[in-house]
């Protein structure tokens, strides 16, 4: 049988592969962008194992909108991305230091 | 072994593997497909666990539009890659012991003493998730719902804002002129005196 624990086992096992994967890729912002929203899909993967087993429709209505919310993120981030890539012919985090923070 | 013990390990599986594939992938392109492979398992699971709705949603919002938008943006840049993948592998350590770490613990928290929740009984047959999730979507989050629609209305016009190229040879009227203008830059009113129009002349 499958318990509620191995699909929040395998969130966090997915968690954690998208955190190593912002540390591997720490100059591609494309892939970073991509490695956040595997994070969402294992927090939305916990949110609706949660829903299942406790037999709650209140998980999956917070899915729902971190779908919805995930998409508008993720238009911006693309948007803004193309605007960099336009402006400096890069998407080299080391390369965008112009704020020289 | 249990047919559904079977789907879940399978598709975990392939969850995990592409996902691993995303992060380590050379070229961005195939990343954005392991992506997308990861998606579709996700949303296997999700039926798995009877959120069919969301499954779909998943498969036609994800991979339908996000990731088509992904691609669409990797295809377009002209990224140089050697660049980017430049000591790629020198914060492995460092990342694995983070994300070995936070197994471990979660692993320690989520184990099977604390989190082992029995699997709660199936739905029947005629059991409409979808019909579920829209009754407690237009009543009780009615308000979330509808702020929800705001945010894809800001990001739309975000994106295209931000994105839009202005062409210097087009030929678009400025409403604000045009609301603008006053009666006196358009019309002279002329007094003419008035005088009885000429016959026609005769022509034979």
């Amino acid at each position: 049988m499958i318990g509620l624990n191995h699909y929040l086992i395998l969130g966090s096992i997915l968690f954690a592969i998208s955190v190593v994967g912002i540390f591997l890729n720490r100059k591609n912002v494309l892939i970073i962008l991509m490695a956040i929203e595997l994070m969402l899909l294992a927090v939305n993967m916990n949110f609706i194992a949660f829903a299942r087993y406790l037999d709650d429709l209140a998980g999956q209505v917070f899915v729902f909108f971190i779908l919805t919310v995930a998409a508008a993120e993720s238009a911006i981030g693309l948007a803004i991305l193309v605007l960099v890539f336009r402006n400096m012919r890069t998407i080299n985090v080391e390369d965008l230091d112009k704020l020289k923070g | 072994m249990e047919f559904t013990s079977f789907v879940f390990y399978f598709f975990s599986a392939i969850l995990l593997l592409s996902a691993l594939r995303v992060i380590t992938a050379r070229n961005p392109v195939h990343a954005a497909l392991a992506l997308v492979l990861a998606f579709f398992t996700a949303a296997g699971l999700w039926i798995l666990l009877e959120a069919e709705f969301l499954a779909i949603t998943l498969v036609l919002v994800y991979i339908g539009a996000v990731m088509v938008l992904f691609l669409f943006v990797v295809m377009m840049l002209d990224i140089n890659l050697e660049e980017l993948r430049r000591d790629f592998w020198s914060y492995l350590p460092a990342g694995a012991l983070v994300g070995g770490l936070m197994v471990v613990q979660m692993f320690m928290v989520l184990g099977g003493k604390n989190f082992g929740l029995a699997t709660p009984t199936p739905h029947d047959a005629d059991y409409s998730n979808t019909k579920e999730l829209g009754r407690v979507l237009y009543t009780e989050y009615v308000y979330p719902f509808e702020l929800a629609a705001v945010i894809l209305l800001v990001a739309m016009v975000a994106a295209i804002a931000l994105t839009h190229r202005k062409r210097g040879d087009n030929k678009r009227q400025n409403p604000a002129e045009q609301v603008k203008v006053k009666r006196a830059d358009r019309i002279r009113m002329v007094n003419l005196k008035p005088r009885k129009a000429e016959a026609p002349k005769e022509e034979d």
